[in-house]
């Protein structure tokens, strides 16, 4: 326990104000810096070099993108419904910035007032707060996509919602073993409870919970491979195919803050926040104003643990950016099949395996902590290999191949392709190969 | 004739989606990593033509600033696209020279035969490529515009060096 002395007054005011004022403009820095990364990223993996005109290895990209598209002439559909469409932008900005409000990024820092707790909103039902939120971004898109009047624009919307809901669910459904396990909401108290109280981050003892969380986060966030709503080869842009210039610059924004959050949640709640790995020095946590329990507070220690934040973010986010430049667009059906043929049964399924597990290590008496954290991850290993094995048998890709007679849902072990036949008829030649054709076993599809 | 049948074997771990994607995503991070980008920095750097690529054209000038042009009417002649134009004229001394040279850029097909027929080179295909204008009627180039050129014409094939040894 250390008494440092609680923030009151003015000074917890202002300080306050700094806080919201700082992390209001890094989002939106890093939002602008993940744009060029993106562009990088994928430059790199196809072999290009990626914007290098603007300012020293094209750093300033971003601000001329910035500059570009608050110069560039908004664009207003005639047939488009106005008030709607002016606002559906706002709404899919705003819940993008405001939910990182409930995400602690550092260490608490002590300051000559009183501590500091380096988190916006130390709200006590945070995740749900970071879950309501975040369902209601997917209004800012199905809005766009309606108000625009435009065919696609329209089927973007469309399928951002079936989407959205769909995954929602499997979302919420994985986060119930790491409240199971937490017996909290408050994501400080799931930080302090991977630091100190298990001392095994929630990847282990939740592999699966973390796989389906970060599967439905994709989803969530609609980047590859479950983009569908703005699918380029189908859509035009989908949802914001209307849009134009900072309208549009905000949709993007939203989505990369959408990222960023998603990416930050992962780290908290399941690879320890900002906890340094391996080291008992940052393990801290305010349970009463001005009071601190485990290490002492230091501000090199803040710094420290807002590195290893970062460092677990910025992770997460190449990880989205990685699979985003690899991994080819699911089919609309795919994706359906996945969230609620794949992804919820196993989601709940998984809830109860977890609650059994919990619930028998607790009659047990096994003590909560690591040897607790060590036979849960026992339990994930398997349960997660047995979900990998089915994922992969059922062949989600399956289906776009021609099928066997009698044969469903799998994919044949050989595809005969053959040439269709030609339907010129009367040419003796051709005839014969018809002939040759017709005594084959051949499906279109 | 039977048309050939061809069957893929996919074997069962060829289509695990989980494999394919893990060894895509082993591949593109390679990539990544890769230093050496195969790209040239294009504005920067000029691609390397080929002695033998043909551009632009560019008229060749005497030293006193003449066209070497004899307004013979050879290139027009033998032109397949039809895209110089060639007004010849003739000074008091019998000299004949080009009043209106014209060569449409947009109908040329950059076939090299006006600089292959030319009697006194004056005529040539360039090593160009940067040809961007703002208006159509730029593309044709006059007289003044082909002398003005200072790209590298192109070597000629010859027959006796095929490979331009």
């Amino acid at each position: 326990m250390h008494e440092v002395g609680a923030l009151t007054g003015w000074a917890w005011f202002i300080l306050t104000m700094v806080k919201i004022l700082l992390v209001f403009t890094l989002t939106m820095v890093i939002v602008a810096m993940l744009t060029l990364m993106e562009r990088k990223v994928s430059a790199w993996m196809q072999d290009r070099i990626g914007p290098n005109r603007v300012g020293p290895g094209g750093l300033l990209q971003p601000a001329a993108d910035g500059l570009k598209n608050i110069m560039k002439e908004e664009t207003y559909p005639s047939a488009a419904s106005s008030i709607f469409f002016i606002i559906a932008p706002m709404l899919a900005i705003g819940p993008a910035l405001i939910t990182f409000a409930v995400i602690p990024f550092a260490a608490p820092l002590p300051t000559p007032w009183g501590i500091l707790d380096m988190i916006v909103a130390d709200l006590p039902i945070g995740i749900l707060y970071i879950l309501a939120i975040t369902s209601l971004g997917v209004y800012g898109i199905v809005m766009a996509g309606w108000a625009s009047n435009n065919k696609y624009s329209f089927l973007g919307g469309l399928r951002a919602s079936a989407q959205m809901v769909s995954y929602e669910v499997a979302l919420g459904l994985s986060l119930i073993p790491v409240f199971m396990l937490a017996g909290n909401v408050t994501l400080t108290q799931i930080v302090w409870s991977q630091q100190q109280e298990l001392g095994l981050w929630y990847a282990f003892p939740l592999g699966l919970s973390f796989l389906l969380f970060v599967i439905s986060a994709f989803a969530e966030t609609n980047r590859l491979p479950f983009d569908v709503a703005e699918a380029e080869s189908e859509l035009v842009t989908g949802y914001h195919t209307e849009y134009s210039s900072m309208k549009f610059s905000m949709f993007f924004i939203a989505e990369y803050s959408n990222m960023i959050t998603a990416s930050a949640l992962m780290a908290t709640l399941f690879l320890g926040g900002w906890d340094i790995p391996f080291w008992n020095g940052d393990d801290m946590r305010i349970i009463a104003p001005g009071i601190v329990e485990g290490a002492a507070p230091a501000v090199w220690k803040t710094l420290l643990t807002l590195m290893a934040f970062a460092t677990k973010t910025l992770f997460f986010i190449f990880v989205f950016m990685w699979v985003r430049w690899t991994v080819p667009r699911f089919r609309y059906d795919q994706i359906m099949h996945l969230g609620w043929k794949v992804m919820l049964p196993w989601a709940l399924a998984y809830v109860t395996v977890m609650a059994a597990a919990i619930l028998t290590l607790d009659t047990l008496g096994v003590p909560f902590g690591f040897m607790f954290g060590l036979i849960l991850t026992g339990v994930n290993l398997v349960v997660t290999l047995l979900f990998l094995l089915v994922l992969d048998r059922d062949r989600i890709i399956g289906g776009t191949a021609p099928m066997a007679p009698g044969e469903r849902g799998r994919m044949p072990q050989g595809i005969t392709m053959t040439r269709r036949p030609r339907e010129t008829a009367g040419v003796g030649a051709d005839s014969n190969i018809s002939g040759d054709i017709a005594g084959q076993e051949t499906e279109w599809p | 004739m039977a048309v050939g049948l061809k069957t893929v074997r996919r074997p069962e771990s060829g289509t695990s989606y989980l494999r394919a994607t893990l060894k895509g995503m082993a591949l593109t991070f390679t990539h990544l990593i890769r230093p050496d980008k195969p790209v040239l920095q294009y504005p920067d750097e000029k691609p390397d033509l080929s002695p033998r690529w043909r551009g632009t054209h560019r008229m060749a000038v005497h030293a006193d600033g003449r066209p070497k042009c004899v307004a013979c009417g050879l290139c027009p002649t033998v032109c397949p696209s039809n895209c110089i134009r060639l007004v010849p004229g003739e000074d008091d001394q019998g000299n004949r020279y080009p009043i209106v040279y014209e060569i449409d850029e947009f109908r040329c097909i950059f076939c090299g035969m006006c600089q292959e027929v030319c009697p006194v080179e004056a005529i040539h295909v360039g090593r160009d490529f940067e040809n961007a204008e703002y208006t159509r009627e730029r593309f044709i180039y006059d007289l003044d515009r082909l002398m003005a050129q200072d790209h590298a014409v192109t070597d000629l094939w010859d027959p006796e060096d095929p490979l331009g040894q």
